[in-house]
Order: structure tokens, then C-alpha cells, then sequence
């Protein structure tokens, strides 16, 4: 059952006093996949990551990751996962070298399997040229390279990446997921937490998280294809205006400024979106364009998160 | 086996960053150096050499014996010979002298006396190390009475100074002064070191690898337990050398006793990484545990003289015990077989506190 399967989860719960930090989670992870948590900051990503690498006990529910209970296997899962942390954690005073040796001892593999892996992380990271320079040294990018050839040293098949492209940039961030999916390639599963739409559109899968559970979950496209608004798009020349007039609207969820445009989600209960805006406008004297638009990630991201206006709740 | 590579493991990351942290290194040399140059030095109740003038009206064969017998203590030494006592105030008063001595024309006639003093000391009160020096002086001059009643004047005491006859304070203050250096730097490296792994991230990555706590506990503390080492051996290799602090007892019995300490100040340093949020919490915390050590310890000021809640303070002080511990054994030469209360006493308290701190640090993690 576990054989295609990386992560299992039912009703995983996570409270801390009052607050429910994490709230009847169920994830289904299939092996060799990059799987994307997306939610804003507090909505329970990292404490999920945590509970699944037996870090946290769960308050309630349970999870199996790599056939194993947790958090009851959590020791034996330890060797079978890599774990890269959002903030550089490896040793600033130490080298290259000596950080991914350290690692090596740490995860006991032999003299043999050291000098391989070492120098094969080495190459395929780019690193070989500075192996005697101090981590605290390195840039943004080297850094994030380093500490991803050290969470892999010891070859887990399951990798957790907690916010791992906050501190790079752009370059870094496309290097970076070119290595994650040679590695997925190669069989490793890998679950990553993002802040980026632009990442969390290149996952196999992905979840929707907010104020601790999951809002909506699936690949992009079936994401983008259930999206729970209609998408459309505003033309005219006084954009802040019309603004403020959908802003009064009940049934529009979020009004977003892209340029010239503004990009409106109605609810989805609305069956002429278009015509409805249309005739709301007209009744306030702005004669405007309209047309429906294809969802994208994004809007996906704020009808599942921010079902509230924010400026009309303000 | 894995376990213990582990642990090596992290040892060797722990010298290595020790070796590369100069501030830290500097301090576990730095600290005894300048402490025992200090202490040793600047800080000696053990007055000599005061600047001191003559008035001597009397000038005879009794008088002069008198001045050659003060300037014979070494306490004084008679930089001046004046004719009146009003001069004497005079050097007195423009700091150019510590004492002066004051020897009446009648000098000879009074020593029959025994009901008045013979001569003065005119002395700088305002410096109350150089007032009790100069008692010292008294004494003397009293002793050097005529012959006759001096069975009758003997002192009632004599004072025999035992394992440190010359009376020198760095004697006294370089054993301790190990205790006061190992206290203050073995609590900090330890709080701090941990502190810093959490305070840099580092533990977030340990604690998904198969470290467990206890290896890494060992094998942040195993590196200070021989820097303690370390520093032991330069305090009593300089105050040997520069000092001439004896070892009454046997060297091995220094480093145990050392030891012992040095055990328990770890195990304290564990306790506050597991309290300290930050390096700098970490500090406050130290000096606040190290400033009741240093004052109640008996190392500044005697134990005897303190008011009892005090002194139940201070007995909770690891420092306390080694005190008294390394007292005997470097100065009177005791063994440590005879110094089983304050030895059990350390252990107690390396044995409760590194409890807390273990039960502490696995939850800390969380």
C-alpha cells in the first residue's frame, strides 16, 4: 500500500494551547513526486513539515511516512529523510568541506561511500572549486546549493524543504529547482513550502493551506480547472474608481490592480460573472470593458485564502 | 559504536570552531594570565616598604636601635631624618611619607614606664591597608622594651603562621583564584556554545539527523572539560613560577579537585543554554551565578565573618567547596580523602543540575 505512496496522513491535528495550529490535515503523497505546500505565513506549513519528520507530536490523527508510524518510528525515519531548513544552518566557521564530512559522520557512512558522495555533490552543485572556503562566506546562492548537497548527502528518499528560496535570487531559485527535479528523477520524493506561485506552479501537486488546513489540494491545472470563482478582467481609465465600486460588491471576492487591468474573482455561485459586473458598473455610471480570464495559481491562491476582502473588511 | 562516531563527530566540529573563534581561545588563556597577574599582584593586602621619616630628639644608642629595628621589619623604610615632630606632620600631610616616626627626647626614661608609650607612629589613616600595616609597626616597638619587665610584656599570643609564614596573599589568592577562573569561563563557553548552535540555526539541522541529545550533549562538553584542563595547568604552572605558590599535596589531587569543579560548572552551563534564549541572556545569567560565587566563597572575603543566610548561600556555591578543597590540598597538603564533604557536595550539585538540564534540553527542542 505504502509502496507508491510517500505520505499518508489522516486528520493530522497540531494544536498548541487554545490555537490549532495545524486542523484534520489528510495528505496523500505519491513517491517520486515534488509535492508544494502554498500558504501565507502562520497557516500551519511548517508545523505540519515538523509532525511528519517526527519532530512534533501530533495532538491528533496519524501519519505514515515512508511506511513508517510517526511519530511513533520517527528515529528510524530519521535516516530515510533530508531536512533543509529555510534559514542556512549549517556551520558559518567551518568549510565546505568540512560541513558536508561532518554530515557524512553524522549519518555514518562509510569511509568509501563518503569520498563518493562528497565528491559527487561536490560536482553536481558546483562546488568543487571552494571546498576549503568558510560557508559564511558564500553567497546567498552557493549557500542554499550547499545546504541542499548536504540534506542529500546520505541520499534520503524523502526530502522536506521548508521554505527553501526565500534568501536567493531569481537565478539561484530556477538553478535550484532544476536540481530538485534531477532528483525527483531519480526517485526522491520532495516536499517543499513556498511563498512563490511561480514555484508552487512547477510541483507535481500541491496543497492549499490556511489558518491550518488544507483549502484546496491537486496539480496546478485541476486547481486552476476548480477553481472555487469566476476570473475576469477590467478595463478603464479610472481603475481606482471601479475599484472601489466592486469592492462594495457582496459576490466579488478580491480585486487586484495588474497594470491597466484589474483582475476581479466573483463568487462562484454567480452564473454570468461578466454580464453581472457589467450591468453593477453600469448602474454606477462607469461604462467598461470586461472579459472573462483563464485562472491562474494565483487566483486559485487568494479565492482559497482570502474568501474575506481585505480592504472592504478594513 | 554509530553512536559514539557521532560524537566524535561533533567534538572534532567543536575544535575546529574553537580553533577558529580567537575571541573564544583568547579568553581560556587570556582570563587566568591577566587574572593571576592581577590578583597576584595588584591586589596584596601585604603591605611593604611604606615611605617613612624620623623625628629622633632622643638620638641615642636606644633610639637608633629602635629606627635600624623598624627599618629591619622591611614594613617601613626610613627615606628621611628630621628634627621635629611638626615636620613629620608636615611629610605626613603632603603625602611625601606613609608614617613617621616620633622618638621623644625622653625616650630612654619613658621605656621605664610602662604606664605611657615610649614613642609615636604618626600615621596616613586614610589608606586602612597602610593603618593596619602600621600596627604591625606597634607591635614592635613594644617589644623592644628595656629588658627587665620583658618576660612580663611577652605577648600572650604568638601568632605561628602556618603554610604561609611570610604571609605572602598571592599564596592564598592563586589557588582560589583557579576556582574563581574556572567558574566564570567553564559556565560561559558552555552556555554560550549551545546557546549559539540554536540562537545560528545549527540545532534545527541537528535535530533531523540522527544525533541524539545526549551525543550531543557529550560532545559539546567534552572539548571544555579538557580547556578547564588547559587552564588549570597554566595557573598553577605561573603561580609556581611567578608566585612560588607551593603544592603541599599531590598534583593529582589538584586536577581532581579541579575536576570536580570543573564538572560542575559545565553541568550549570548546560542548565542555562537550556534557559538562555539568546548569548547575551546566556551572559547575564553567568555573571549573575558568578558574582555571588566570587563574594561568599571565601575567596574574597572570609567565610567565618559572614552572617549565617549568607553562608547557607554560599554553601550551595560549587566555588564554596573548591575553595576549601584546593586551600588544603595546595597549601596545607591535605588529601582529598579527608575532604569528602565538600568533594560529595560538588557532585551533588553536578548531579541535580545536570539532571534539570537534560530533562530541559530534550524539551527544548521541541
Amino acid at each position: 500500500m505504502t509502496d507508491d505512496v510517500a505520505i499518508r496522513t489522516h486528520n493530522l491535528t497540531r494544536r498548541f494551547g487554545k490555537l490549532v495550529a495545524v486542523d484534520r490535515v489528510n495528505l496523500v503523497v505519491p513517491r517520486a513526486y515534488i509535492y508544494g505546500f502554498l500558504g501565507p505565513n502562520g497557516s500551519g506549513k511548517s508545523t505540519t513539515i515538523r509532525m511528519l519528520c517526527g519532530l512534533l507530536k501530533p495532538s491528533e490523527g496519524e501519519a505514515t511516512v515512508l511506511g513508517l508510524s510517526i511519530p511513533r518510528e520517527a528515529e528510524a525515519l530519521k535516516r530515510k529523510i533530508g531536512y533543509m531548513t529555510q534559514r542556512f544552518s549549517l556551520y558559518e566557521d567551518l568549510s565546505i568541506i568540512e560541513n558536508l564530512e561532518f554530515i557524512a559522520e553524522v549519518y555514518s557512512l562509510t569511509r568509501t561511500q563518503r569520498r563518493e558522495r562528497i565528491a559527487k555533490q561536490l560536482e553536481l552543485f558546483g562546488l568543487q572549486d571552494r571546498v576549503k572556503q568558510r560557508a559564511g562566506t558564500l553567497s546567498g546562492g552557493q549557500k542554499q546549493r550547499l545546504a541542499l548537497a548536504a540534506a542529500t548527502l546520505h541520499e534520503p528518499e524523502l526530502l522536506f524543504l521548508d521554505e527553501p528560496t526565500s534568501a536567493v535570487d531569481p537565478q539561484s531559485r530556477r538553478d535550484f529547482w532544476e536540481f530538485l527535479f534531477q532528483l525527483a528523477n531519480q526517485g526522491t520524493t520532495i516536499l517543499v513550502s513556498t511563498h512563490y506561485m511561480d514555484e508552487a506552479e512547477r510541483c507535481h501537486a500541491l496543497a492549499i493551506l490556511d489558518h491550518g488546513a488544507i483549502v484546496a489540494d491537486g496539480t496546478p491545472k485541476e486547481l486552476e480547472a476548480n477553481i472555487n470563482a469566476h476570473v475576469i478582467e477590467i478595463e478603464h481609465a479610472d481603475l481606482q474608481a471601479v475599484r472601489a465600486t466592486l469592492l462594495r460588491l457582496p459576490s466579488v471576492l478580491s480585486v487586484t490592480q495588474l497594470g491597466v487591468r484589474l483582475r476581479v474573482l466573483v463568487d462562484r455561485n454567480i452564473d454570468d460573472a461578466t454580464g453581472f459586473i457589467q450591468r453593477e458598473l453600469l448602474a454606477t455610471s462607469h461604462a467598461v470593458e470586461v472579459h472573462d480570464a483563464r485562472p491562474s495559481l494565483e487566483d486559485v491562491f487568494v479565492a482559497a485564502t482570502q474568501l474575506r476582502k481585505p480592504e472592504a473588511a478594513a | 559504536m554509530k553512536s559514539l562516531r557521532r560524537i566524535f563527530a561533533i567534538l572534532q566540529k567543536e575544535i575546529r570552531q574553537l580553533s577558529r573563534d580567537k575571541l573564544t581561545f583568547g579568553m581560556i588563556v587570556g582570563i587566568p594570565m591577566i587574572q593571576i597577574m592581577l590578583f597576584g599582584y595588584a591586589i596584596n593586602t601585604d603591605v611593604r616598604h611604606l615611605r617613612a621619616a624620623v623625628a629622633d630628639e632622643s638620638n641615642t644608642e636606644l633610639s637608633r636601635t629602635l629606627t635600624a629595628d623598624a627599618q629591619a621589619t622591611q614594613v617601613v623604610d626610613v627615606i628621611a631624618q628630621v628634627h621635629t615632630a611638626a615636620e613629620l606632620e608636615g611629610l605626613l600631610r603632603d603625602g611625601e611619607i606613609d608614617v613617621g616616626i616620633y622618638i621623644p627626647s625622653d625616650y630612654a626614661r619613658r621605656l621605664q614606664q610602662h604606664n605611657r608609650s615610649a614613642a609615636q607612629l604618626l600615621v596616613d589613616g586614610s589608606d586602612p591597608i597602610i593603618l593596619s600595616a602600621a600596627r604591625q609597626l606597634a607591635n614592635l616597638t613594644q617589644h623592644y622594651d628595656t629588658e627587665a619587665p620583658q618576660q612580663l610584656r611577652a605577648a600572650l599570643f604568638e601568632i605561628r603562621n602556618h603554610f604561609n609564614p611570610e604571609r605572602r596573599s598571592a599564596v592564598n589568592v592563586v589557588p582560589a583564584l583557579m576556582g574563581v577562573i574556572l567558574t566564570m569561563t567553564m559556565v560561559l563557553f558552555t552556555a554560550v556554545a549551545i546557546v549559539r548552535e540554536r540562537e545560528r540555526g545549527n540545532l534545527e539541522l541537528l535535530i533531523n539527523t540522527p544525533v541524539k541529545t545526549i551525543e550531543l550533549m557529550i560532545g559539546k562538553i567534552v572539548p571544555y572539560i579538557f580547556i578547564g584542563l588547559l587552564q588549570v595547568t597554566l595557573i598553577v604552572l605561573l603561580g609556581m613560577l611567578v608566585f612560588r605558590v607551593p603544592i603541599e599535596g599531590t598534583v593529582l589531587n589538584v586536577y581532581l579537585g579541579a575536576l570536580a569543579l570543573i564538572a560542575a560548572n559545565l553541568s550549570l552551563g548546560l542548565l542555562i543554554s537550556t534557559l538562555a534564549q539568546s548569548q547575551f541572556q546566556a551572559m547575564q545569567m553567568t555573571f549573575f551565578f558568578f558574582l555571588p560565587s566570587i563574594l561568599l566563597s571565601g575567596f574574597m572575603f572570609p567565610f567565618a565573618g559572614m552572617p549565617k543566610a549568607a553562608q547557607y548561600i554560599a554553601e550551595v556555591l560549587p566555588l564554596t567547596h573548591f575553595v576549601r578543597i584546593i586551600r588544603g590540598v595546595m597549601l596545607r597538603g591535605a588529601d582529598l580523602a579527608h575532604m569528602l564533604p565538600d568533594l560529595r557536595a560538588l557532585l551533588i550539585f553536578t548531579l541535580v543540575t545536570l539532571t534539570f538540564a537534560v530533562l530541559r534540553f530534550s524539551k527544548s527542542l521541541d
